[in-house]
């Protein structure tokens, strides 16, 4: 992996992390129980403090001066490389625990191979502590699945429809890619295949108790790592990015 | 300690009681500095007053998540952002607390819910106002979180047990919230003149509401005298607002801002601060609902529960299919 790509490599795995919690910070006073809102934000607090590390240290392997703020707020939505599947919507509850399962269950095997990894020992010590992180966070969105689609009638069909909808978003997490695919030849990256299939076995078996139907469809959505994003992530960066933009001398 | 030592006990199993001894021992019992536990016989004013206390002092703590929450998107950097998300979230565990507290005087916490978002009950009127710009996370968790704790401290020596010791776990956060405020404040105050101008900008909007929080001038506030008697009370209104005046004016000169309050002067005599006139109308329009944001924040509670029903219906029809499951099971077993 040239360093180019390394620091690419680097982003992608930030950017996951910080645009989904963006996203789920959004919650935070407005879920359906208290109990969420705390849930919530403590995923969503896990989220950022990962990103934190990893654009850090991505920041320190450029050698150009930017730290992790300077990464967050002042890329363009052409400079992100998260996956399209975090930056959508949040939509309602279902919504959000179905985008939160699937990237949880590719979070969870991606970090895993992190933690073990030789290839960058600064992200191996990063993934450790986030995998017990990942953990809870799987746990919480496989149980919300589970009681959403063996639930009631009508949560049964919203989280089927969540699921449905958002299905489209889950290939990219194992697309081939230029960089990704450099990552995995120095074994930075877990082997593609064998990580879609532990990934289609574990949400298929969650999928099954919680009574839903795994989509067929192999249509896919891409092109987040390349910087081509949904419409949604402008919006959400302009939000985000808003005040060192209109005060670029500050420290805050 | 023990369900059989605690003091309570006797003026329950006592031969020849009546509500008069009742009423005596428990008043006895109070002004001897000791706690009432949930179990123990309460007289009903003393449980209303305190579901009533208790519950405003829960739905602020929600409804505070609302004017903070505001800003948790927009947090100026991924620090501030981690920090705002984390206090926010402190928040919603008093919340959770303080109506577990209220539930242990037999209120229930779905019914008073109900109440908030149908706008019978009361929460602190501070968090009526807007969020206008950054600056107002800093002056929220140190004027506001900083007279939240000027009104509770007292409280974790209140003579209700849940709710004392409820207080203490509240106030030790509070108090973490209260100087990370002082420090986006003091990070305000040293920067560009934009964020100076900021964050001065927001002392003044904040500044009286968070006098008004200590409630009404001593004179013309209500319940004040049984609620001290009780020790669910500690202090009056206006001991506890000179309090804050007199610890906040010095942070104020630190940062280098001012106070909007031409009047504000140190007394050598008394050794405290004088302030102006309190405009108590605004005070007294922002309870009856007109403050610039009641509507918005009710509306906005409203709807987080609203939204949130068909998640909460499923949640427990499926806790109850597991219990149906566990029972069969264990019928099975047997
Ligand atoms: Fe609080
Ligand atoms: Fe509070
Ligand atoms: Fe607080």
């Amino acid at each position: 992996m040239t360093k180019a790509q390394h620091i690419d490599w680097l982003l992608s795995l930030a950017d996951d992390a910080l645009i989904l919690g963006q996203r789920l910070s959004e919650w935070c006073g407005h879920a359906p129980a208290l109990e969420e809102d705390i849930a919530l934000s403590n995923i969503a607090l896990d989220l950022i403090g990962q990103s934190r590390a990893l654009l850090s240290h991505a920041g320190r392997l450029e050698g150009a001066g930017r730290d992790e703020d300077r990464l967050a707020f002042f890329r363009s939505d052409r400079e992100y490389r998260n996956l399209l599947l975090v930056e959508l919507p949040n939509g309602h509850f279902g919504d959000t625990i179905a985008r939160q399962f699937f990237y949880d269950q590719f979070a969870l095997i991606r970090y895993t191979h992190l933690a073990q990894q030789t290839f960058d020992s600064e992200v191996a010590a990063i993934a450790t502590k986030a995998l017990k992180e990942v953990r809870y966070h799987a746990a919480h969105s496989a149980e919300w699945m589970i009681r959403l689609g063996d639930g009631t009638e009508l949560s049964k069909a919203r989280i089927q429809e969540s699921v449905d909808r958002l299905w489209p978003f889950t290939g990219e997490c194992f697309q081939e890619h230029t960089i990704l695919d450099a990552a995995i030849a120095s074994g930075a990256m877990p082997d593609r295949s064998r990580a879609q299939n532990t990934w289609n076995e574990s949400v298929g078996a969650v999928l099954n108790q919680a009574t839903l139907t795994k989509p067929e469809g192999s249509w896919k959505q891409s092109g987040g790592r390349d910087g081509l994003h949904t419409e949604h992530l402008s919006y959400m960066l302009a939000e985000m990015q808003v005040l060192p933009r209109l005060h670029p001398e500050a420290k805050w | 300690m023990d369900e059989n030592e605690r003091g309570m006990e006797p003026y329950l199993c006592g031969e020849s009681f009546h509500a008069m001894d009742l009423n005596q021992r428990f008043e006895d019992y109070i002004a001897a500095d000791q706690k009432i536990e949930a179990k123990d016989w309460m007289p009903d004013e003393y449980r209303k007053t305190l579901i009533r206390q208790i519950s405003q002092h829960a739905h602020s703590e929600i409804i505070g998540m609302l004017p903070e929450g505001n800003w948790i998107t927009r947090a100026p950097s991924l620090k501030r952002k981690a920090i705002l998300l984390a206090k926010v979230q402190d928040e919603a565990g008093h919340g959770l607390y303080l109506y577990s507290a209220a539930e242990t005087l037999g209120a229930n916490r779905d019914d008073l819910m109900d109440a908030l978002i149908d706008g019978r009950a009361k929460y602190s009127s501070i968090f009526n106002y807007p969020t206008l710009s950054w600056a107002d996370m800093g002056a929220i968790g140190w004027l506001v979180d900083g007279a939240a704790i000027m009104n509770q401290v007292p409280l974790c020596k209140c003579s209700y047990g849940p709710y004392a010791r409820a207080m203490v776990r509240v106030c030790k956060e509070e108090s973490f919230h209260q100087r990370q405020g002082f420090q986006i404040m003091l990070n305000l105050s040293e920067g560009t003149d934009e964020q100076r101008a900021m964050a001065q900008d927001s002392l003044n909007r904040w500044w009286w509401p968070s006098l008004m929080m200590f409630g009404p001038n001593d004179e013309s506030s209500t319940h004040n005298e049984q609620s001290m008697r009780w020790k669910i009370k500690r202090f009056s209104n206006d001991e506890l607002r000179q309090r804050f005046v007199d610890m906040t004016i010095p942070q104020v000169e630190l940062l280098g801002l001012t106070v909007p309050d031409q009047d504000l002067k140190w007394n050598e005599s008394t050794g405290h601060y004088e302030m102006g006139p309190i405009e108590w109308q605004e005070f007294f329009d922002v309870i009856a609902g007109n403050g610039p944001c009641n509507k918005e924040r009710i509306a906005a509670r409203k709807k987080a529960h609203r939204d949130g029903d068909w998640v909460r219906e499923a949640a427990s029809a499926y806790a109850q299919k597991m219990n149906a499951k566990a029972t069969s099971n264990q019928t099975h077993a047997a």
